[in-house]
């Protein structure tokens, strides 16, 4: 294992992957805070006029409006924060879960072991998407659901990693001499091997947080994820969609190019800590 | 081998045994149909008694196994919206979604794999950088956006390839007719994109791996030719594991069919799915589940069985 600094050394060797690191950066601090940057705040109706509903993209809207008269450029702020929101809380959320089922998966074996890898096989012959979607139909929309929704078919991976690492790391010298030196299972677990298997965690959880953004606004999209007072990038291009063929593109347009910039940024840095971690690819 | 193949089956056989648990369970949480079946000026005897009639008053493990009997003999009720069986609708929507789906997958896997293997053999060359970014592009972009753009750019700025609809059918496929591949090509290319960069990445990564194994180098120290080393011993062990993903990548594909569908007005199960849930069309819901359920089910047991076929370390 290298240390930290020759790790982010190696990392701003990757130029592209330095670019995915400023863009995403930049965009995270338009999620953090919108009202700074936007000319309005969209969901305060008493700062949206009618008259300026579906503007094209001009020098007072950046980004043209929506049949409200709603700037597209804040609501793009808005909803940024929104879907980065739920990108990361189900994300944190099933890396918790995750974590914790398959380090005790791996460490006590047995039934234990079992149950919850067989819960997770199941789980894995299934799409997300379709599992995600069901839960939806059920509960309906709302922010707090579809962070639950994708935390319940996220869990699955790390899960599965953590699993993995506590299999080989068990057996290892380090973990049994902390057995035989009478220290806790639960002491064993946290303390000792934890922190081994944070490094593939990571890499893992970098790359999930774009497939669960990517989710949220596909759900969305279909109607079934954020709901529309409260827009996400997804919800925002699903109701731009519906006027599309009526010619105003630039209601969807943007919020899509914007939420495909945050994919694209989010995994240049997943697939550098990936291959910098992965010791199989060095020569 | 039998022994497997039967071990396998025994497992799949229970795997759907627990979705049909799964499935009866939500249905049975969500509440009972009996108030969207009737009509809005119904009594409260009415509901009674067609809570009676259907079985709706007794208990779970009771309904339960009236609903397995009903499975079992192909019976999922009738849709509330079109009157008619569940699962004959279902069926009915079926070639359509799956169109979309081999096709998609073909394209997919005729272009993703040989990318994968021209950016895997120079991985830092111009071309697989470029190839990579597009990778990486392809599976970032959701699928949902780039059926949007294509109808944007092809069907409202153009003009020239139709935003909806299956166009015209000839047997069980518009692959065959003209005007139904015009209307096939956005949607399976919407739905091929994500497939396609995922396969040529994975591609990419497990022949970058068999690259550096030792028998690689002995072959090369060997005299075999570059050529030989790459297209035969290298390729030969990175498709085995690819035909896992390939197989699972599959029922990906027969789920997104439900985004595609939605957007290009595709009239396979897809949609039949969202208008359902809409329109809270409960028998075709469970009907649904439970086909692509199988469907599922088949493909994991069908790639578990080939597995053994092309790895013989996996014969046990």
């Amino acid at each position: 294992m290298k240390f930290k600094n020759e790790l982010l050394t190696e990392y701003f060797e990757d130029k592209l992957a330095v670019v995915g690191l400023v863009v995403f950066t930049i965009l995270a601090i338009f999620a953090i805070a919108p009202a700074l940057f936007s000319y309005q705040n969209p969901y305060d109706l008493t700062q949206l006029y009618l008259e300026n509903s579906f503007q094209a993209p001009n020098a007072n809207y950046w980004l043209g409006t929506d049949e409200q008269g709603r700037d597209i450029f804040s609501a793009i702020m808005y909803g940024l924060r929104v879907s980065l929101y739920v990108g990361f809380a189900s994300t944190i959320l099933s890396v918790i879960i995750g974590f914790t089922l398959g380090l005790i998966s791996g460490y006590y074996g047995g039934w234990v072991d079992t149950i919850i890898m067989r819960i997770a096989d199941i789980q894995l012959s299934f799409p997300a998407i379709l599992i995600a979607l069901i839960i939806m139909a059920l509960w309906g929309a709302g922010i707090g659901k579809i962070i639950i929704a994708i935390t319940i078919v996220n869990w699955v991976y790390y899960a599965r990693t953590a699993r993995g690492v506590v299999l080989s790391e068990k057996e290892k010298d380090y973990a049994q001499s902390a057995k035989a030196l009478g220290m806790s299972n639960f002491s064993i677990i946290f303390k000792e091997i934890m922190p081994n298997t944070t490094a593939p965690i990571i890499v893992i959880a970098t790359v999930r947080i774009a497939v669960a953004i990517i989710l949220e606004a596909t759900l969305s999209f279909l109607g079934l994820g954020v709901p529309i007072t409260e827009p996400s990038l997804g919800s925002l291009i699903a109701n731009g969609y519906q006027v599309l063929f009526s010619g105003y593109w630039w209601t969807s347009v943007f919020p899509g190019i914007i939420l495909m910039v945050l994919i694209i940024s989010i995994n240049l840095i997943g697939d550098r800590s990936r291959d910098i971690m992965n010791p199989r690819l060095k020569r | 081998m039998t022994k497997y193949i039967l071990n396998r089956l025994f497992h799949s056989a229970l795997v759907m045994l627990t979705i049909s648990f799964i499935v009866f369970f939500i249905m049975f949480k969500a509440g009972d149909p009996v108030e969207l079946m009737l009509p809005p000026d119904a009594t409260q005897q009415d509901v009674v008694d067609m809570r009676a009639a259907l079985g709706l008053d007794k208990s779970f493990i009771v309904q339960y196994q009236k609903f397995l009997v009903n499975v079992s003999q192909g019976n999922l009720g009738n849709s509330f919206i079109y009157g008619q069986p569940a699962l004959d609708i279902v069926f009915e929507r079926m070639p359509a979604t799956m169109e979309l789906a081999v096709i998609a997958m073909i394209l997919s896997i005729l272009i993703g794999i040989p990318l994968g293997i021209i950016s895997s053999i120079k991985p830092n060359s111009i071309t697989s950088r470029i190839i990579m970014f597009f990778s990486l592009a392809g599976i970032s972009v959701p699928v949902f956006w780039t059926g949007m753009i294509l109808v944007l750019i092809f069907s409202v700025i153009l003009g020239v390839l139709p935003s909806s609809g299956r166009g015209e059918v000839y047997l069980f496929t518009s692959a065959f007719t003209w005007d139904g591949i015009r209307h096939l090509i956005m949607p399976v290319v919407t739905l091929a994109v994500f497939q396609l960069a995922l396969i040529l990445r994975l591609t990419r990564t497990g022949m970058m791996e068999v690259l550096m194994q030792d028998y690689i180098k002995l072959a090369a120290a060997k005299g075999v030719p570059r050529k030989v080393i790459v297209y035969y011993h290298a390729l030969k062990n990175t498709l085995i594991p690819l035909i896992t993903i390939i197989g699972i990548q599959f029922g990906q594909l027969v789920a997104f069919t439900i985004v595609t569908e939605t957007i290009f007005a595709w009239p396979g199960t897809g949609k039949l799915i969202i208008d359902s849930i809409q329109n809270l069309d409960r028998p075709i819901v469970v009907a649904y589940l439970l086909v692509i359920s199988f469907i599922f089910v088949a493909i994991n047991f069908m790639v578990d069985v080939l597995y053994t076929f092309v790895d013989p370390r996996v014969r046990v």
